[in-house]
C-alpha cells in the first residue's frame, strides 16, 4: 500500500521545515547587548553598520540599548558593571574610572598589531594601570571649544574676534552682542568640570602638584572660577543650566541652538548635532579656544566603545569588534557622524565628511587644529585615572559659590577634601 | 420565556461548575492543611497562613534593613558586602564630625547637614501647611455647599497623579520662561527666576507639595468631620455657642485624634520627600531643596565614587527618625481606638 501527498500537504511541510530551521538558527544565534548614548545620530548610523554585519554574521545578533547619557551612563552603568550585571558592550566616557571592568578583547583578536598602531595612544587612556589589554576604541575623539552664533554678530555690527582673544574679551564682546540683539545671555558653558577645566588650564591651573597628586588650590584655577563666579554674578552666563542643575551634568545645547546665548563652550561632538538641527535657522561656527595667561587651550576626551569583561560571548564581542574597527566600516561611521576620528591612520588620511554644510566642515576643521594647541596639563588630567572626581568636585561645589553658599575660597577647600577623600574611597 | 430558561439553565450549569471547582480546590487543600493541623496543633496554625506574608516581609524589608546596616559599618567602593572592608562607626563618624551643628560649612560631610536642614524645613512647612489647608479645605466641603461632589474630586485629583508628572507641570510653571512668568510680563511685571533663588524655589517645593497631596489628608479630615454627631452641634447652639465657639469647644476636640493621624502620616511622607522635588529642582540651586533621601541617593549612586557606606549610615539614622514617628503614629492610633471605644 503507496500513500500519497496532497498537493496542499506540500505548502505546511515547508512551513514546518521554514519554523524548524529559524528555530534552530535562532538557538544557535548570540545576542549581544550594548548599552549606547547618543548626542546625535550617531546611534542610527551605527545601526546600520551593525545590519550589514549581522547580513554577514547570522550567528550574531547585536542590539543597542540607548540610554541617556547622565542617568544611564554616568550612573547606572557603573552599578551594573559592579554588580556583574552589564551589558556585553558599552560605549562609555569615564575611561580610566571604569576600566576595570573592561574585557581584554586581544587574546581574540586576529591582529592585535593593528589595534596598537591606529589606538595605542588612546589604549592608554582605557586600560588599567600597568596593563596592555585592549579594551575598544574611540568612538570618536573630542576636544572642548566654544560655538559662537555668528547671524548675532553680524545683526549687532560686531566683528567675532580672531586670533588670540582672552576669556575676558570674549565676555566683553558677547555681552555687547547680546545687548545689542536682545539675546537673554552672552554665554553658556556645559555644567561639567571637564569644560572648566580648559580654560582653567589656559588661566594657569597646574591641577598636579610635584608628586602628581591632584592640587586644586592655585592662582590659575581661582582666577579662572572667579571669572564663573563675576560672569554668573553679573548675568554673562545662562544660569539655568550651571545653577538649574544639582549633582548631575548638564549641556547647555539647547540655548544654543534656540539662539539664547551667543557663545556656547562645549566640544567637538556637537557639530552633526548642529548641522543637523539648526541647518539654516542662523549661522555659526567654532571658534579656537580662548586663551588666558598660561594657554589657550581646551581639554581632550573622547568616547570609547568597549567590551565587557562578564561577557559571555568575548570571541562574539572580539568579532563584532574587528568589524566596526576595520578601516573601511570606521571611515563611513565617521565620515557620517561627523566625529573627530579616534583611528591614527584614518586622522593621517583625512575624513571625507558627509555633510553638505560648511559650516559643519568649517568647524571641523577648527576643532582639528586645536589639537595641536592642546596643553599637556590637559592630556594628563585626561589620561588620570580619578579624573571624574576632579571635575565633579569642581562642578558642584562651584555652583555653590554661585548661589551664596560657599566662598570660593570655601569651595576650593572643599573640592580637595572631596577628590582626597574620593581618592581614599576607591583604593580602600 | 424560552430565553430566561435557557439562560437560568446555562447559569445554574456554571453555578455547578463553580461549586465543584471550588470543592475539588477544598480538597486539595485540606490534603494539605488536615495533616499539617494535626502535626502543629490549631493554636500554631495561623502562623502557616502568616507564612508566606512573613516570608516576603522578611527577603524584602527585614534582610535589607539588616543588610543595610552593616553597609554602614563598612567602606570602600565595592558593591557586594563581602568585598568592603569593614570600618566600624567611621561613616558614622564623618557624618558627625561637625565643629557647630548650626553651621553645616563646619561640617565635615557638609552636605549631610544641609540636606537634614532643608528637610527640617521642608517637614515643618509642609506639614504645618498641609494640615492647615487640609483642614480648611475639610471644613468648606463639609458644609453644604453647591457643587461639594465636583469640589471633592478636585482637590483629590492630584493625589492620582505620578510625582513626576506634579513636578514636571510644575516646571513648565516656574522654569524661567514658564507660564508664571509669562504671566507676569503679561501684566507688566518682571519675570522671576523662581527655581535658580534658594528661598523661591524652597517655598516653591513646599506649595507643590501640598498641592499635590493635600487631597488625601482632606479627604481623611472630612471623613473624621463626619463622624462628628450633629446633636452636639444642636446642642451647642441651644447653649448659645457660635460659629467660632462650636469649632474650636465642639469640632476641634473631637477631630483631634483623626488630626493627630493625619498629621503623623504626613510628617513620616514628608521626611521621605525625594521624587518630587527631584525631578522640580534637582536639590538645587546649590543644594538649596536637596532633601536627606536626595542626599542618600546621590551619595551611594549618582557620583563616580558611590560611597555606600556613607549613604547606609544615613539611611539608618533617617530610619530612626522615621522609626519614632512611626511609634509615635502607633501611639496616636491606640489613643484613636481609645477614644472612639
Amino acid at each position: 500500500m503507496t500513500t500519497t501527498r496532497t498537493p496542499r500537504a506540500w505548502p505546511r511541510l515547508l512551513f514546518a521545515f521554514a519554523a524548524l530551521f529559524t528555530l534552530a538558527t535562532a538557538a544557535a544565534q548570540v545576542e549581544l547587548r550594548m548599552t549606547w548614548y547618543d548626542d546625535g545620530s550617531e546611534g542610527q548610523v551605527l545601526r546600520d553598520l551593525l545590519d550589514r554585519f549581522e547580513a554577514e554574521n547570522p550567528d550574531v545578533r547585536v542590539v543597542i540599548d540607548t540610554v541617556p547619557y547622565a542617568s544611564g551612563i554616568l550612573q547606572s552603568l557603573p552599578l551594573q558593571l559592579a554588580s556583574g550585571e552589564g551589558p556585553d558592550l558599552a560605549r562609555v566616557t569615564d575611561l580610566g574610572g571604569l576600566s576595570e571592568y573592561f574585557l581584554d578583547l586581544r587574546p581574540h583578536l586576529s591582529d592585535p598589531d593593528y589595534w596598537e598602531e591606529n589606538f595605542g595612544p588612546f589604549l592608554n587612556w582605557m586600560r588599567p594601570a600597568g596593563s596592555d589589554a585592549i579594551p575598544g576604541f574611540m568612538t570618536q575623539l573630542t576636544v572642548t571649544g566654544p560655538f559662537v552664533n555668528r547671524t548675532l554678530f553680524d545683526q549687532a555690527g560686531v566683528e567675532v574676534p580672531a586670533g588670540d582673544t582672552t576669556w575676558e574679551e570674549w565676555a566683553e564682546v558677547t555681552r555687547q552682542v547680546a545687548e545689542a540683539t536682545g539675546t537673554p545671555y552672552a554665554m553658556v558653558m556645559d555644567r561639567t568640570g571637564h569644560r572648566l577645566a580648559g580654560p582653567a588650564i589656559s588661566y594657569g591651573a597646574r591641577v598636579f602638584d610635584e608628586n602628581g597628586d591632584v592640587a586644586i588650590d592655585d592662582e590659575g584655577m581661582r582666577r579662572m572660577m572667579q571669572l564663573m563666579v563675576d560672569w554668573h554674578a553679573d548675568g554673562t552666563m545662562n544660569p539655568d543650566v550651571w545653577i538649574g542643575s544639582q549633582g548631575t551634568y548638564a549641556a547647555g545645547n539647547e540655548f544654543f541652538v534656540n539662539g539664547q546665548v551667543v557663545l556656547y563652550m562645549s566640544g567637538s561632538w556637537q557639530v552633526g548635532q548642529f548641522d543637523q538641527l539648526i541647518g539654516d535657522a542662523f549661522d555659526w561656527q567654532v571658534v579656537p579656544n580662548p586663551c588666558g595667561p598660561a594657554a589657550c587651550t581646551g581639554m581632550p576626551g573622547g568616547a570609547a566603545l568597549v567590551g565587557i569583561a562578564d561577557t559571555e560571548h568575548p570571541a562574539e564581542v572580539a568579532r563584532v569588534m574587528e568589524y566596526l574597527t576595520s578601516e573601511e566600516v570606521l571611515a563611513e561611521f565617521y565620515a557620517r557622524t561627523l566625529f573627530i576620528p579616534g583611528h591614527l591612520g584614518l586622522a593621517e588620511s583625512g575624513v571625507d565628511y558627509v555633510s553638505d554644510s560648511q559650516a559643519a566642515v568649517d568647524a571641523l576643521n577648527v576643532f582639528a587644529a586645536q589639537v595641536g594647541r592642546l596643553d599637556p596639563i590637559a592630556y594628563d588630567l585626561q589620561a588620570y585615572t580619578y579624573n571624574r572626581f576632579v571635575f565633579d568636585a569642581m562642578r558642584d561645589r562651584l555652583t555653590q559659590v554661585f548661589v551664596g553658599e560657599l566662598t570660593l575660597d570655601e569651595a576650593i577647600e572643599r573640592m580637595q577634601q572631596d577628590v582626597d577623600a574620593a581618592i581614599a574611597e576607591a583604593q580602600q | 420565556m424560552e430565553r430566561r430558561e435557557g439562560s437560568g439553565g446555562v447559569g445554574a450549569l456554571l453555578g455547578r461548575a463553580a461549586r465543584a471547582v471550588y470543592a475539588l480546590a477544598m480538597t486539595a487543600l485540606g490534603v494539605v492543611m488536615e495533616p499539617l493541623q494535626r502535626l502543629l496543633g490549631v493554636r500554631r496554625m495561623p502562623w502557616v497562613f502568616l507564612l508566606p506574608n512573613l516570608l516576603i516581609f522578611g527577603v524584602f524589608v527585614l534582610f535589607p534593613v539588616f543588610l543595610n546596616a552593616y553597609v554602614s559599618l563598612t567602606g570602600g567602593t565595592q558593591l557586594f558586602p563581602q568585598d568592603r572592608p569593614f570600618v566600624g562607626l567611621a561613616n558614622y563618624e564623618r557624618l558627625f564630625d561637625c565643629r557647630d551643628f548650626g553651621d553645616p560649612n563646619s561640617c565635615a560631610e557638609d552636605r549631610f547637614w544641609r540636606a537634614v536642614r532643608n528637610t527640617g524645613t521642608f517637614v515643618l512647612f509642609q506639614v504645618g501647611g498641609m494640615v492647615l489647608i487640609s483642614l480648611v479645605t475639610a471644613l468648606v466641603l463639609n458644609r453644604d455647599v453647591r457643587f461639594r461632589g465636583f469640589f471633592r474630586s478636585v482637590y483629590f485629583y492630584p493625589v492620582l497623579l505620578s510625582p513626576v508628572v506634579v513636578a514636571l507641570i510644575w516646571k513648565w510653571i516656574l522654569q524661567r520662561d514658564g507660564a508664571l512668568n509669562a504671566l507676569l510680563v503679561g501684566v507688566g511685571l518682571e519675570p522671576v527666576n523662581f527655581l535658580l533663588d534658594g528661598r523661591w524655589a524652597m517655598t516653591w517645593v513646599i506649595a507643590v507639595s501640598v498641592w499635590a497631596h493635600m487631597g488625601f489628608y482632606t479627604l481623611i479630615l472630612l471623613a473624621g468631620l463626619q463622624s462628628i454627631p450633629a446633636e452636639l452641634y444642636d446642642a451647642a447652639a441651644i447653649d448659645g455657642a457660635g460659629g467660632w465657639r462650636s469649632f474650636r469647644n465642639v469640632t476641634l476636640p473631637l477631630l483631634m485624634p483623626t488630626m493627630m493621624v493625619v498629621l503623623v502620616l504626613a510628617l513620616i511622607r514628608a521626611f521621605q520627600t525625594f521624587d518630587e522635588v527631584y525631578v522640580l529642582t534637582g536639590g538645587g540651586p546649590g543644594t538649596a531643596t536637596m532633601m536627606i533621601v536626595q542626599y542618600i541617593y546621590q551619595t551611594g549612586f549618582a557620583t563616580q565614587v558611590q560611597r555606600f557606606g556613607l549613604a547606609a549610615a544615613a539611611s539608618v539614622l533617617l530610619g530612626l527618625v522615621l522609626l519614632v514617628a512611626t511609634l509615635v503614629q502607633l501611639r496616636v492610633g491606640r489613643g484613636t481606638e481609645g477614644h472612639l471605644a
